[in-house]
């Protein structure tokens, strides 16, 4: 527990607003507000997964991590280092320590790579090794993902989309990643290869430590791999706490309706679904107050005008709601 | 009407389809993206089928509708009887008289699906012109009716907007509308929710339900997603490498599957409700349809797999009520007729 508590990654505040180009009459430029002001925390060694519908600022959150988006402000510290201020010379040490696994395991390989020279790029990028050494610490991850050796030379278009999303994985973790950011790493794949990728990331996770972030709409993947997880809707988080206490106890009426919205593959289950009325706004025209107030089954006067604070509801159980 | 209503031959299914097979012409010769497929859905029934990518599900029911991508794809085989009538003898005149009347289709990306430069009004009521003779007047009232049914908000101002102004949801509705407008007998819906985010995806699939209820009609859904099927199915079908392997109603497949296939595709499945250390995978990947194998083309994946399995292909053979699956772990050969080629 106490090695667990060490936290690896920090992230303050964190807030990414693109302009828009239209104006509005009163020639204020119009903002998408697509993260806006989340802040949480990872463990060492744990996997925290992340959710929400589509639009609700998960992904680009991940990209703002490994500063493949610049964010607009707040403050992301990897091990105490300050990630968001970091000069490009630095933020290449940085990258080191942390890596993404895309979704799309079909246009994230460069198709006219081998399997070799794709999974060998980090250590040429960061000049780390080269010629018999690098091949063969490439076959050695090649093996760790469980691919055959004689990858190395092939194409990614010899392979299927389990198959190229472990050579993603191989290449996140060419350089001993401590973090890795996992955007949606199973949503493409077939159900019965979405399992044997998510045993792979844990066997990964075991043998290394490695600490995850994963990103997903897929709520029972994420249920399955991840310790911790935090709800997102419309650019913010609305509810995160440890997995086990979220999906039994849900605090926010928006996790609670998300919940009971999965598909469950037993006809025999009987439950009350909360049915929701509407879809998110944009968020480039949030409302005032809540951000879920629109579609809140209970819904006060409050939450029209009155935007709920973030707080420890105990035992590291945090919500934004009047209700709580 | 082409086909006796209600109650004139109750236990006659509404949709057969036999021995069906498509085959696809690719680089390197013909291969079989649908092989001997056979299932039916009765009246007022919702029946899925099942399969994970490339497994023919969706070639399947384009062949219902006699929509298989020409000149490329071709139905070689089989039959597909509709109401009792032979869809594959049909004229293209008479298939396009069925389309949309009898039965109607709706696919998994409503933004494709649907024509950007009209709107969603003209859209319905040319559904509901084309096959009915209406004024326009009456065709509009029938598609504000027909919105408002889909649960739209403010359906007369709907009916002049773009599909560009509707979200993913709303889309998909304005499709499932343009569906129903002429009261088909039979909905084919094809992974109508994948591209939805679950919050929408659990209010179409009420949807379905509560318009299954109103207008009773009989729906073929077509899914990767267990979940769903356990919600809305009656009857199950799943298929693998272009054949049909379980066929189940919905409470003895997710209690009792019987083929290795069906198991590990339930076991794959993350539980909600309990901690699992591993999840059980099926070894192995989807075999391509040019170098499928031999035998049961389940067999190199197939814990349960022996000799016999990489030799010859079981049948469909019928275990309890309604349950029909297709593995030698039900039968060997010495049961069964037609394997003398062994």
């Amino acid at each position: 527990m106490n090695q667990e508590s060490d936290v690896l990654l920090e992230v303050r505040d964190l807030k990414k607003h693109y302009v828009l180009s239209k104006r509005t009459v009163f020639g204020r430029r119009e903002m998408l507000r697509a993260v806006d002001g989340i802040s949480f925390s990872l463990r060492r060694g744990e996997t925290l997964g992340l959710v929400g519908e589509s639009g609700c600022g998960k992904t680009t959150t991940g990209k703002c991590i490994v500063r493949l988006i610049e964010p607009t402000s707040g403050q992301i510290s990897l091990e105490g280092e300050d990630v968001v201020g970091a000069s490009p010379d630095r933020i290449r040490e940085i990258r080191k320590q942390m890596q993404i696994i895309f979704q799309d395991p079909y246009s994230s390989l460069n198709p006219r790579m081998t399997v070799g020279q794709i999974v060998g790029e980090p250590f040429a990028i960061h000049g780390i090794c080269a010629g018999k050494e690098r091949r063969q610490r490439v076959e050695a991850l090649i093996d760790r993902v469980g691919l055959t050796r004689d990858s190395y030379t092939r194409f990614p278009h010899e392979f299927s989309g389990g198959q190229r999303q472990r050579v993603g994985i191989a290449r996140a973790l060419a350089l001993n990643p401590k973090l890795v950011v996992c955007d949606e790493p199973v949503s493409a794949l077939d159900v019965s290869i979405q399992a044997q990728v998510l045993n792979l990331m844990v066997q990964l996770q075991k043998e290394s430590g490695l600490t995850y972030l994963f990103i997903s709409h897929g709520l029972s993947a994420v249920k399955h791999i991840s310790r911790r997880v935090g709800v997102m809707y419309l650019g913010k988080l609305v509810e995160l706490g440890e997995t086990e206490a979220l999906f039994s106890s849900p605090l926010h009426p928006y996790t609670e309706a998300l919940m009971s919205a999965i598909p469950r593959p037993d006809p025999d289950i009987v439950r009350e679904r909360v049915l929701l009325e509407g879809d998110a706004t944009d968020s480039n025209h949030p409302p005032s107050g809540c951000p879920f107030h629109a579609r809140c089954r209970y819904r006060m006067a409050v939450c029209e005008n009155e935007e709920p604070a973030w707080r420890d509801l105990g035992g590291g159980h945090f919500a934004a709601c009047h209700l709580r | 009407m082409m086909y006796a209503d209600d109650g004139a031959q109750p236990m006659a299914p509404l949709l057969e389809i036999e021995n069906l097979r498509v085959t696809f012409d690719g680089e390197d010769g013909e291969v079989t993206a649908v092989n001997g497929v056979t299932l039916s859905v009765g009246q007022g029934e919702t029946v899925a089928l099942v399969g994970e990518s490339g497994c023919g599900k969706s070639m399947t029911a384009l062949s219902v509708l006699r929509l298989v991508p020409a000149p490329l794809g071709a139905i070689r085989g089989g039959s597909v009887r509709f109401a009792g009538e032979e869809l594959l003898m049909k004229t293209v005149e008479q298939m396009q008289e069925i389309r949309g009347r009898d039965i109607a289709m709706i696919f998994q990306e409503p933004m494709t699906s649907l024509n950007p430069v009209f709107t969603c009004g003209d859209q319905i009521m040319e559904a509901i012109t084309r096959h009915r003779v209406v004024s326009k007047r009456e065709a509009r009232e029938q598609a504000v009716e027909m919105l408002r049914l889909v649960g739209i908000p403010m359906p007369e101002r709907r009916l002049y907007e773009y599909p560009h102004q509707l979200s993913g949801g709303m889309r998909q509705r304005v499709m499932i509308g343009m569906a129903l407008c002429c009261a088909p007998k039979l909905l084919i819906a094809d992974e109508p929710t994948t591209a939805l985010d679950v919050t929408i995806q659990a209010q179409i699939l009420d949807l379905l339900r509560t318009l299954k209820r109103k207008i009773g009609m009989a729906i073929l859904l077509i899914t990767h997603d267990l979940g769903i099927v356990a919600e809305v199915a009656e009857r199950v079908v799943i298929m693998y490498a272009g054949e049909v392997v379980e066929e189940a109603p919905v409470r003895s497949l997710f209690k009792k599957p019987a083929h290795p296939y069906t198991r590990g595709l339930l076991g794959s499945v993350p539980k909600l409700d309990r901690k699992e250390e591993e999840l059980k995978t099926i070894p192995g990947n989807v075999p391509s349809l040019k170098s499928m194998p031999s035998g049961c083309r389940f067999h190199p994946r197939c814990p349960n797999a022996r000799s016999l399995c990489a030799k010859a292909a079981p049948a469909l053979l019928e275990i309890g009520e309604g349950q029909r699956v297709a593995c030698w772990l039900y039968g060997l050969p010495s049961d069964r007729e037609g394997v003398e080629t062994l």
